[in-house]
């Protein structure tokens, strides 16, 4: 196995690892603001906060394994994100350090205050907006290098396109399907009915939109880089059987069984379309200029 | 850009520094807390003294908040490594990668442990148990501050590696990890963290005696904080002492500007404060004979480097003096503050709880501990100038070209203003509606009177 193969694998697990975690505890930050708006947060509130409590300082442990690994197994790449991400960068870190603190500031402080669990419930949804303009930027074209070696990064071009967009609705949608899903399978772990038929609402109503958001970056895709769209279709079974794996999940949590397995589905959903969008074996490491 | 007269390499500097100096606040309490933690519960187990208990509950409850800010911070300048210094990582990024993983897994560790030690308060028969639970804290909470100062050394004596054509080549993981400059920077960060925690934490004791309420939980308080600050500043001391025996023999020139030391001599006399005139002249300085041979090398007769056989462009800036005797001056205050506190305890026990001025001195001390931290880290990092890898890369050469580093300069400095302030109203918010006082009838724990 050659250096950058390994490297690529450990970062694949971690980036995947962080995406599932991330957003299971982003999309429950959310719910339970948004539950809370809407009163319904007595009875979801319990199986949130025992998923939460534990998990929210790991989720960004993730994160920073994942960024040492660029550094540490591909410092030019390293060097070409550092330089162009320093806007969309310090936000999103500005966006997790709101979050992370507003969570232990509300939960471990004296009293819960709805102030506090609105800034962690929508940074949690900001966040991943934010992240996945380093995807977005993979697929090229948002970064220009002059001559004398200066990277510059282009603002305008993505903010106007409709590809990063896309990738952003998905971004959203796909978090708050996954952690409804996850919540689902939680809650009746946790044999709490009340919660389980709330949150099993949740994943049910999110599950469309996120196939549909699938299929809008498909096509932007198709749009932006016909190349990579080409590539893709070279591997268009992996998008087949992620499609396989949701429809397996929703109908397990639709009929209300198995639903560990139910979340196994929702991995390997995840897992194909992932794998599947980043074909070749530089990944998206090898950013196309 | 924002500001007239952009520097991307000046303004990377500042946010960095504003970054660092802020969350330093919050490693160094999530370094040394645990410990003090871990003290409490231990005594109060063997001793079966339930004060000693809450005390360890109540600190543990504040350390979770500061922990939050310590995380996100730490995972800002995580990231800000690369965002502001990409051509630095691009040099040194797999040099420091071994030791930044391994600061991160430690972290992992820590924070899996705190979480079931803190939902685990009365759960277990055997409390032991719960005292172990903590013990991995300890253990990662200082492995963190291990790794990342191993960075740090790294970076002021590079090690493990070969440089060729300004490009490292030939990396060995593990000889990077060993830089000459690690064992005494490690030490030295671990002790003075645990420091500076021992003293905020008598602070708090001292307050609430200084404010009239003498109930025999604070006196136990206090006099476990102040005799392990006692313990810790004697050994600073003697690492502070190893530290400068290290600058001596691998980063002369940053003794040297410590020290205003300008020519390679031996017997070399220390100063003391004093201010530089413009054509590097000192002036009101106190003068020590001896003393820098010895602080150097151990020996009055020994040379010592001067700045002049160090090239003129590679002076660290000579202001870094100030801060050092600053620092000193802190750490002498800290000293007899310390051993006050136990001629006290020896002599006339019931005073040491009861001088105003011994408490209010002691309440001046957790500030002075948290700027001397400041202190000594600001003029490590500004010794190290003008390399940020020290012989290999200059720092103007590591920073970003972006061109936005002032506006995020300034949207880091509004999020640090707003975090601090809600920490701090979170926690005396905390600790205000929820009295040591009122958790101890709650929890019909008895003996109020002094013993």
């Amino acid at each position: 196995m050659s250096y950058e193969v390994l490297g690529i694998t450990v970062l694949w697990v971690f980036l995947f690892g962080y995406l599932i975690v991330a957003s299971i505890d982003f999309g429950a930050g959310f719910f339970s603001f948004y539950s809370s708006i809407t009163g319904k947060r007595h009875l979801i509130h319990n199986i949130i906060e025992r998923y939460l409590s534990p998990v929210w300082e790991v989720t960004n442990v993730f994160l920073v394994f994942f960024f040492v690994g660029i550094v540490g197994f591909f410092p030019d790449t390293a060097y070409y994100y550092g330089t162009a991400l320093l806007v969309p960068g310090s936000i999103a870190i500005i966006l997790l350090a709101i979050r992370g603190a507003y969570y232990a500031f509300n939960s471990y402080g004296t009293r819960s205050k709805t102030i506090y669990m609105f800034l962690y419930g929508a940074s949690g949804l900001l966040i991943p907006a934010s992240l996945s303009t380093v995807l977005t930027i993979s697929e090229g074209g948002y970064i220009e290098v002059d001559s004398g070696g200066k990277v510059t990064f282009l603002f305008s071009k993505l903010f106007t396109s409709t590809y990063s967009w896309t990738v952003v609705l998905l971004a959203i949608v796909s978090v708050l399907y996954i952690s409804a899903m996850f919540l689902a399978y939680y809650a009746d772990r946790a044999k709490d009915r009340n919660a389980f038929e709330v949150v099993r609402k949740y994943a049910l109503v999110w599950s469309g939109p996120t196939i549909l958001s699938s299929l809008l970056v498909f096509f932007a895709i198709r749009n932006h880089n016909p190349e990579h769209f080409e590539q893709m279709l070279n591997l268009a079974w992996m998008f087949v059987a992620s499609f396989i794996c949701f429809l397996i999940a929703v109908y397990l949590v639709w009929s209300k069984k198995r639903l560990g397995l139910s979340f196994l589905f929702v991995m390997l959903q995840f897992g194909f379309a992932f794998f599947g969008l980043v074909p070749d074996i530089c990944l998206m490491f090898c950013i196309r200029i | 850009m924002l500001l007239s007269g952009y520097d991307p390499v000046l303004y990377s500097r500042i946010l960095t520094s504003v970054t660092l100096g802020f969350h330093i606040i919050f490693a160094t309490i999530g370094v040394g807390v645990p410990l003090m933690i871990a003290l409490a519960e231990w005594i109060g187990i063997k001793r079966d003294d339930p004060h000693y208990l809450l005390l360890a509950r109540r600190w543990a409850r504040g350390f979770v908040i500061t922990v939050a800010v310590g995380v996100v911070t730490g995972t800002a300048i995580g990231l800000q490594l690369s965002l502001l210094w990409p051509s630095f990582m691009r040099v040194a990024g797999q040099s420091i990668a071994l030791p930044l993983f391994m600061e991160t897994f430690a972290f992992f560790f820590e924070a899996i442990f705190l979480g079931i030690y803190l939902y685990t308060w009365d759960r277990f028969k055997n409390r032991m148990v719960h005292f172990w639970l903590l013990v991995p804290v300890v253990i990662g909470s200082s492995a963190s501050a291990f790794f990342i100062t191993v960075v740090n050394a790294f970076m002021n004596a590079p090690a493990g590696v070969t440089v060729q054509d300004g490009k490292i080549v030939d990396i060995a993981p593990f000889a990077a990890m060993l830089s000459p400059a690690m064992p005494t920077k490690v030490t030295h960060v671990l002790i003075t963290a645990y420091l500076t925690c021992a003293f905020v934490l008598a602070a708090i004791s001292a307050w609430s005696l200084l404010k009239g309420r003498n109930h025999v939980y604070y006196k136990k308080a206090l006099k476990l904080t102040m005799v392990s600050a006692f313990v810790f500043i004697l050994a600073s001391a003697l690492i502070g002492d190893l530290s400068g025996k290290y600058l001596a023999k691998y980063q002369p020139e940053k003794l040297a500007a410590i020290e205003w030391h300008f020519e390679t001599t031996t017997q070399a006399p220390l100063v003391f404060g004093g201010i530089l005139t413009e054509d590097n002249e000192i002036k009101f300085g106190l003068k020590i004979p001896f003393a820098l041979s010895i602080l150097a090398h151990g020996n009055p007769n020994a040379e010592v480097i001067g700045l002049n056989d160090i090239p003129a462009d590679e002076h660290p800036p000579l202001w870094i003096h100030y801060l050092f005797d600053t620092k000193m001056a802190f750490v002498v205050m800290m000293t007899i503050i310390a051993t006050a506190f136990m001629l006290f305890l020896w002599r006339k026990r019931a005073a040491a709880y009861t001088s105003k001025w011994l408490l209010r001195a002691i309440i001046v001390a957790a500030p002075l501990a948290m700027l001397t931290i400041e202190h000594g880290w600001i003029f490590a990092e500004v010794g190290r100038q003008p390399w940020i890898l020290r012989g290999i890369m200059r720092t103007s050469e590591g920073a970003t070209v972006s061109n936005h580093v002032d506006s995020m300069l300034i949207l880091f400095t509004l999020l640090y203003i707003v975090l601090g302030i809600t920490a701090v109203r979170v926690l005396t918010r905390m600790f205000r509606s929820n009295s040591a006082e009122d958790e101890m009838a709650d929890r019909l724990i008895l003996g109020g009177e002094d013993k």
